[in-house]
């Protein structure tokens, strides 16, 4: 049966979110971006974050870390080890920044600095958090990070720009600039989604490769169920700037318990499938300024009822998923995603 | 394998090879396109209207047509305009570029006399707004939309749209007339004994020759006329400045220097800078070259005895080997500082190829 979600959550998690809310000022008022984010990971653990473009994933994890845009409004709690980040002098955020918590971004190349050498970006990375080390030190680490995301012929590759690296090497770069000063947790914003689809592969064995041999905790932002599904221990998927389910890869995939899961989960192209049985939810993602009322969801949901449209639900705890929908333990047994994902004909709303 | 793409940055040996090539091949080019200048602007001259004997013959003698034609031979102004061509370009090439008709003196004379007085001014013109329009511009847009902004920006706006006459004549009016505390016109006060003549710059003539009243002195005059020129150089650098920044600001790689842990100051200068430099230092070399010889109304309201005044006499007067001298000095600039820049541009560009 769905029980609230208890306080207690996730307290002992490395990096703990909760109602976390990103708004940008605009002039009817604050846009709200993320609305009550709620995440935690926990350490040695994979974290899916699913949505799609414009749902908040990456905004929530920005600002987590004080990278949000000038103009944005943050509120609500991130805690890291512990700690509070939110409200954090920016001196104490950039110190952690790089060195406990790194990011690498979707496309490599745009992410990677033109006009300085491969090799003076990671020793950047080095040197910012270690002003101590001394310059052949921090060539000889940096030699070690190329040879650890498997960059062949490092000691000729150090001097050389990002142009004159193919996009999973670039992204190697990022991989290895990331994971310069041993973090504890790297968030992975839709790291593959920019490279050809035997490179997503090997960048996803890498980034799965150096969590084990380094013990970190991965955030894997994406809008790539099939990502999640094959490396992702957790997995939250986000609507409209606020979690509408979470729960455990397996258990996501094999029962899932809020209609835009099953939509999502849907809408993946399968081989027996032929290309005019494709399915997709009907209808948009809201804009920002216009976000329907009662459950974000409900205009494009074939289950919504009148509550759909008045109260926005709570999360539910329904068996091992959190959901945020009315419905989260009585919606219909789940057929696996083959046909339709609503019993009505939901291709055609 | 011989990889086109580790031809760069990969081997540095390699580039400095290219560099050189480059400039050997620019090097073998430079005569011929001075040859055209040269070609150009004495053509340009035999065009005007006026009678060039107006300047070496008084209005009086004007009507006595023994002293015109022996003026006329005199100045070799009797001969077809192929050998003239031939003659000068002969001449020149011995580093003779002629006399003067107004001043009677060689004109390589009379420029090397005025050059330092310019490259002085306008040196000291582009380090201030170099400085002032690089800071300005990134501030603008670092704090874009803010009150900094928009003073920044009308500062801008101030410097490259007042014409150089009127603020000159008003900061010398405001400084020199009624507080008093800068100089007026000239390089140095005339009271003064000046230095030997020993780079030309009377700053550093001054200090070479140790004396420090002087120095001062020629610091306090050239403070004016180079904050002048300099505002409206500052205007247009911090324009650009800004306008590139703000699109740098917005790439990616910005964000993965914060995420790096790297502080504002490092993200604007190492990050967003350097990849702006290449607009930027076109514009510093091409204002460089342009001011050579058009700091002329500048040089003018402060008296200062440099090239644009010679310029601008010289044309009013119909001298026409003092015109072609100035037209030659102004496009061996060009030519420098463009060879110049295009160096510079690889040093700050690593994707830019010469070819």
């Amino acid at each position: 049966m769905t029980a609230p979600i208890a306080e207690a959550d996730g307290v002992d998690a490395l990096l703990r979110i909760r109602d976390l809310n990103v708004g940008f000022s605009g002039r009817n008022g604050t846009l709200p971006a993320v609305r009550g984010l709620d995440l935690h990971v926990s350490r040695g653990e994979v974290l899916g974050v699913v949505g799609e473009s414009g749902s908040g994933k990456s905004l929530g994890m920005l600002a987590s870390l004080g990278l949000q845009a000038r103009n944005a409004l943050v509120s609500g709690s991130v805690r890291f080890k512990g700690q509070e980040l939110i409200g954090r002098p920016r001196r104490e955020l950039r110190a952690l920044r790089g060195a406990q918590i790194s990011m690498i971004f979707q496309d490599p190349l745009s992410s990677l600095n033109p006009v300085m050498t491969v090799g003076d970006q990671i020793r950047e990375a080095l040197y910012l958090h270690n002003r101590q080390m001394t310059k052949q030190k921090a060539t000889q680490r940096v030699l070690d990070l190329l040879r650890l995301v498997a960059i062949p012929q490092p000691q000729g590759r150090i001097n050389q720009y990002p142009h004159e690296f193919s996009g999973g090497m670039r992204q190697r770069v990022m991989i290895a600039m990331a994971v310069a000063n041993d973090p504890e947790l790297l968030v992975a914003d839709e790291p593959t989604t920019a490279l050809d689809v035997t490179v997503q592969a090997q960048i996803m064995l890498m980034l799965r490769d150096l969590k084990d041999k380094l013990g970190l905790a991965l955030v894997l932002i994406t809008h790539d169920l099939g990502v999640v599904a094959g490396h992702a221990d957790r997995v939250a998927v986000i609507y409209a700037g606020r979690v509408v389910e979470e729960a455990a890869v397996r258990e996501l995939f094999a029962d899932p318990r809020h209609p835009y899961t099953r939509g999502l989960i849907a809408s993946i192209p399968k081989l027996t499938m032929s290309e005019d049985k494709l399915y997709s939810i009907p209808g948009a993602p809201p804009m920002l300024g216009a976000l329907p009322g009662g459950c974000a969801f409900h205009p494009r949901c074939a289950y919504a009822q009148d509550v759909c449209r008045k109260v926005e639900p709570p999360t539910h705890r329904v068996g091992t998923h959190k959901s945020a929908c009315h419905f989260a333990a009585s919606l219909p047994a789940w057929n696996g995603g083959l046909g339709a994902a609503a019993p009505e004909n939901g291709a055609n709303d | 394998m011989p990889n086109d793409r580790s031809r760069r940055g990969g081997n540095r040996g390699t580039l400095g090879k290219a560099m050189l090539n480059y400039i050997l091949r620019r090097g073998i080019a430079m005569p011929f396109i001075l040859l055209g200048i040269v070609t150009m602007a004495f053509l340009l001259t035999t065009v005007t209207k006026g009678d060039p004997l107006t300047a070496v013959v008084s209005e009086q003698q004007m009507n006595n047509p023994e002293i015109v034609a022996a003026a006329r031979q005199r100045w070799g102004l009797d001969r077809p305009l192929p050998e003239r061509y031939l003659i000068y370009v002969g001449n020149l090439l011995r580093g003779d570029m002629g006399t003067s008709f107004v001043t009677r003196r060689p004109v390589s004379t009379d420029l090397v006399a005025r050059l330092p007085a310019t490259f002085e001014l306008v040196l000291a013109a582009m380090i201030i707004g170099s400085v002032v329009g690089i800071l300005f511009g990134l501030l603008a847009a670092y704090y874009r939309d803010t009150a900094i902004d928009q003073v920044a920006r009308l500062f801008s706006l101030f410097g490259s749209s007042v014409p150089i006459f009127w603020m000159g004549l008003a900061l010398l009016f405001v400084f020199s007339v009624y507080f008093q505390v800068l100089p007026g016109l000239g390089r140095i006060d005339p009271r003064m004994s000046p230095p030997p003549v020993i780079t030309g710059f009377m700053t550093i003539d001054t200090l070479l020759a140790g004396d420090m009243t002087a120095f001062r002195d020629a610091l306090a005059h050239l403070v004016l006329p180079s904050f002048v020129l300099g505002w409206t150089v500052a205007g247009t650098i911090s324009r650009l400045v800004r306008a590139n920044m703000l699109e740098v600001m917005e790439r990616e790689f910005i964000l993965t220097a914060r995420a790096k842990g790297a502080g504002e100051i490092r993200v604007v200068l190492r990050h967003a800078f350097r990849n702006i430099l290449v607009p930027v230092l076109t514009v510093i070399s091409y204002s460089f070259a342009y001011l050579i010889t058009g700091a002329v109304l500048t040089e003018s309201v402060f008296a200062w005895p440099g090239v644009g005044s010679y310029a601008v006499t010289a044309a009013r007067s119909l001298d026409f080997p003092a015109i072609i001298g100035v037209t030659i000095v102004g496009g061996v600039m060009f030519l420098i500082t463009n060879l110049l820049t295009d160096i510079a541009y690889v040093l700050a560009n690593p994707r830019v190829r010469l070819n």
